[in-house]
């Protein structure tokens, strides 16, 4: 074709003649020009040449309160992964304002989107029925599903059924709350993920550590390293080409016999009972329309109206996770396909009671873009497998003690508080105030250390009284001024690590007002 | 009591107080210039696609004849081209795995996005549409609608069993950031500017 005469490819010593050569990385469009949608990153980030240990997610033990911060303190120790994590996703953050800034409307797009959500939220039940009843009159077996191990029985049920021994699946966060490979690891059924991220995470035998791009955490080094384990792939080779190929090609045998094909839901939408999947690879698509038997697994929140809800909340899913304008593939199933069974299994796992948390149920507005993340300094500075949750950064501060208050007792404390969560938070949840509410909850509950309780006892003290507030301030920004940078970025501070303290202003805002206005008698 | 109806009870007992009304979603102003081919050209091209205009009315496929001519089995899902792989005698979707090019119309495109979008009817074997190597897409410069919030009107999301909308080929950045095209589908997605052809009377 014509435009391939201007970006003529390598064609030896690569996989397959489509396959870019490692001389030449970028995927180009018909001017030549560097593309950069899906998750494409605006300009090459390349972690550094040397090797170095992939550092490992927080230590999980039981019910235990998950200590974040020292894994947080492994993830920094590792500079050239912590350097191209962060790296990687400011550029996503920062592709996500270019997309969002081209949109007159966003900011109402944002109010509609978190209406359409509080709305539906609201009237769950009755949007619930409406889409149960769609889908039925569509020829799909509906399945209600109390929590996790009730969605992991329903679906191997359906498996048994039709003697079905393996599963493809797309990426979905849902069967990641519900430990839905391990369970069907321990009763025979060969789960395969398709979506690239994920796949290198299983081979990994690893957790997602991100919504949308679940190996953000990995170098291309690190996934030579699994691959070459894993599929037997050159252990030398890292050119990213020849990994996702390898992938591809390894893959696809396993799409083209499996029994039965599984997707996550983006959006389902109560009016025609259909659910929805935005996914780049496409794989969400092989999964439902490759194997004879096709089932969905539906958050209960993630009920939308009607179809044209879509035109809101396509606009903005792609644009906040990756600055993308839309996904590559966004996928409408609504029935089976001629003689092959189409099942959907509504999962609750503990949505309905949030729905009763006054302060918090407004987290299952959530679409899962991930821009809460990416926008999160702390989250790019420890990585998603420090939070030892299924949900880590903003997002995950605030849903995963919904799950178990104990395990995620510190998580909320994992935050600057800085706001910018809420601010790029495509349907409005306020996840800075909830975080802090969180906080307010697991104090009272006794649920934190003994060391933050009195951090907190005094703050509380503090900032009740406001004369108290302006010494601790004056106190704390001279100590900024005058102590060794020994004494502010010393182990114990975790936030002091790979940031520069600001600089303390010379006076606060109240003292400055005092001298300068309250003098000359303004002030009433 | 089932989980159907303790889930329901539940969501029901648990409801925030407050009036929560169903907005009016308003018709926004395109964010496409008048040209909507232009427009969805340039905007496919973003997305990794391609767009060819339709040659000659004795040879409409020259834009891609280097591709299809490097193809071994090519797969016809419309009238304009005689493929070598029948895809209405196909009994299961893995048999179309051996595609290196698979012809399609799209129902519609979309300017605002460079997408276009089939339905099960359009694919006759919805599995084409990924496992074949290569895609080349029919539009008909008529069937394209200005934005996302205009294809959300069209009455195939209510009507279609599948319904999907392309914006380019398979994509992935999942190893640091570097785009790759044919993640797990097609590796190119070509997009032929060429009407339908006017049915008899």
């Amino acid at each position: 074709m014509s435009a391939d005469d201007l970006t003529p490819r390598q064609t030896e010593d690569v996989l397959h003649p489509e396959v870019r050569a490692p001389s030449d990385e970028s995927e180009r469009g018909p001017g030549g020009d560097r593309l950069q949608h899906a998750e494409a990153a605006s300009k090459p980030i390349r972690a550094d040449a040397p090797r170095e240990p992939q550092p490992r997610g927080a230590k999980v033990r039981g019910n235990r309160p998950i200590d974040q911060a020292e894994a947080a303190e492994r993830f920094l120790a590792a500079p050239l992964h912590q350097k191209a994590h962060d790296e990687r996703l400011w550029d996503v953050r920062r592709k996500r304002d270019v997309a969002a800034h081209g949109i007159p409307e966003w900011e109402e797009l944002r109010e509609l989107a978190s209406q359409i959500k509080t709305h539906t939220l609201t009237h769950l039940d009755h949007y619930l029925e409406q889409f149960e009843a769609a889908a039925r009159a569509n020829g799909v077996h509906v399945h209600w599903a109390e929590d996790g191990a009730d969605h992991n029985r329903i679906v191997l049920d359906i498996l048994r059924k039709h003697g079905a021994k393996s599963l493809v699946k797309s990426k979905s966060m849902l069967t990641e709350e519900c430990g839905f490979r391990h369970f069907m690891a321990a009763h025979d059924i060969d789960v395969i993920e398709t979506d690239l991220g994920e796949r290198i995470q299983q081979l990994d035998e690893e957790e997602p550590s991100h919504v949308v791009m679940p190996a953000v955490h990995k170098t291309r080094l690190d996934v030579a390293d699994v691959f070459a384990r894993t599929l037997g792939t050159d252990p030398d080779n890292d050119d990213a080409h020849y990994l996702a190929e390898s992938q591809r090609e390894t893959t696809r045998p396993l799409i083209l016999k499996a029994d039965a094909g599984l997707t996550g839901c983006n959006f389902a939408i109560a009016e025609t009972g259909t659910v929805v999947t935005c996914t780049n690879e496409g794989n969400a698509d092989l999964s439902g329309n490759v194997p004879p038997l096709q089932i969905h697994s539906i958050g209960i929140e993630k009920i939308i109206p009607k179809v044209e809800h879509l035109g809101v909340f396509i606009r903005l899913l792609s644009r906040s996770a990756l600055g993308s304008p839309i996904t590559q593939y966004t996928s409408h199933f609504r029935g089976p396909r001629p003689g092959t069974e189409m099942h959907m299994v509504l999962v609750d796992n503990g949505r309905s009671e949030r729905l009763a948390m006054e302060e918090f149920w407004t987290s299952l507005k959530c679409i899962r873009c991930g821009a809460c993340m990416n926008t999160c300094p702390v989250y790019r500075r420890s990585g998603g497998l420090s939070y030892g949750a299924t949900y880590s950064g903003p997002i995950g501060l605030i849903i995963d003690p919904t799950f178990n208050k104990r395990k995620y007792s510190t998580l909320p404390f994992s935050s600057t508080m800085n706001g910018s969560c809420t601010n790029v938070c495509p349907v409005k949840i306020n996840i800075h105030e909830q975080i802090f509410a969180w906080r307010k909850v697991l104090a009272e509950e006794h649920q934190i250390p003994l060391l933050k309780q009195g951090m907190m006892k005094a703050a509380g003290a503090v900032l009740s009284r406001p004369a108290a507030y302006r010494a601790a301030i004056q106190t704390a920004d001279s100590a900024l001024r005058v102590l060794p940078r020994f004494a502010v970025y010393n182990p114990a501070n975790t936030w002091g690590k790979k940031r520069e303290m600001p600089q303390a202003p010379r006076q606060s805002f109240h003292a400055w007002y005092r001298q300068n206005r309250m003098k000359k008698g303004t002030e009433a | 009591m089932s989980a159907r109806d303790a889930i329901l009870a539940r969501l029901k007992a648990n409801r925030p107080a407050g009036e929560f009304p169903l907005p009016d979603v308003p018709t926004f102003a395109p964010l496409v210039g008048e040209d909507w081919v232009t427009e969805f050209a340039e905007r496919l091209g973003k997305m990794g696609g391609r767009v060819e205009r339709a040659g000659s009315p004795a040879d409409p496929f020259a834009p891609v004849r280097s591709r299809l001519s490097g193809a071994a089995v090519i797969a016809s899902a419309v009238p304009e081209f005689a493929g070598n792989r029948d895809l209405a005698a196909i009994t299961g979707p893995t048999e179309v795995n051996d595609v290196d090019v698979a012809i399609v119309r799209a129902r519609f495109g979309v300017a605002e996005t460079g997408s276009v979008l089939f339905t099960q009817d359009d694919l006759i074997v919805n599995a084409v549409a990924y496992l074949a190597q290569h895609l080349i897409v029919l539009l008909d410069p008529a069937d394209i609608v200005v934005n996302i919030q205009a294809a959300y009107q069209r009455p195939e999301f209510g009507q279609a069993s599948y319904a999907v909308l392309h914006t380019g080929p398979s994509a992935t950045a999942d190893i640091e950031g570097v785009l790759i095209h044919g993640a797990q589908g097609v590796r190119s997605l070509t997009v032929l500017m060429l009407p339908r052809k006017k049915r008899a009377a």
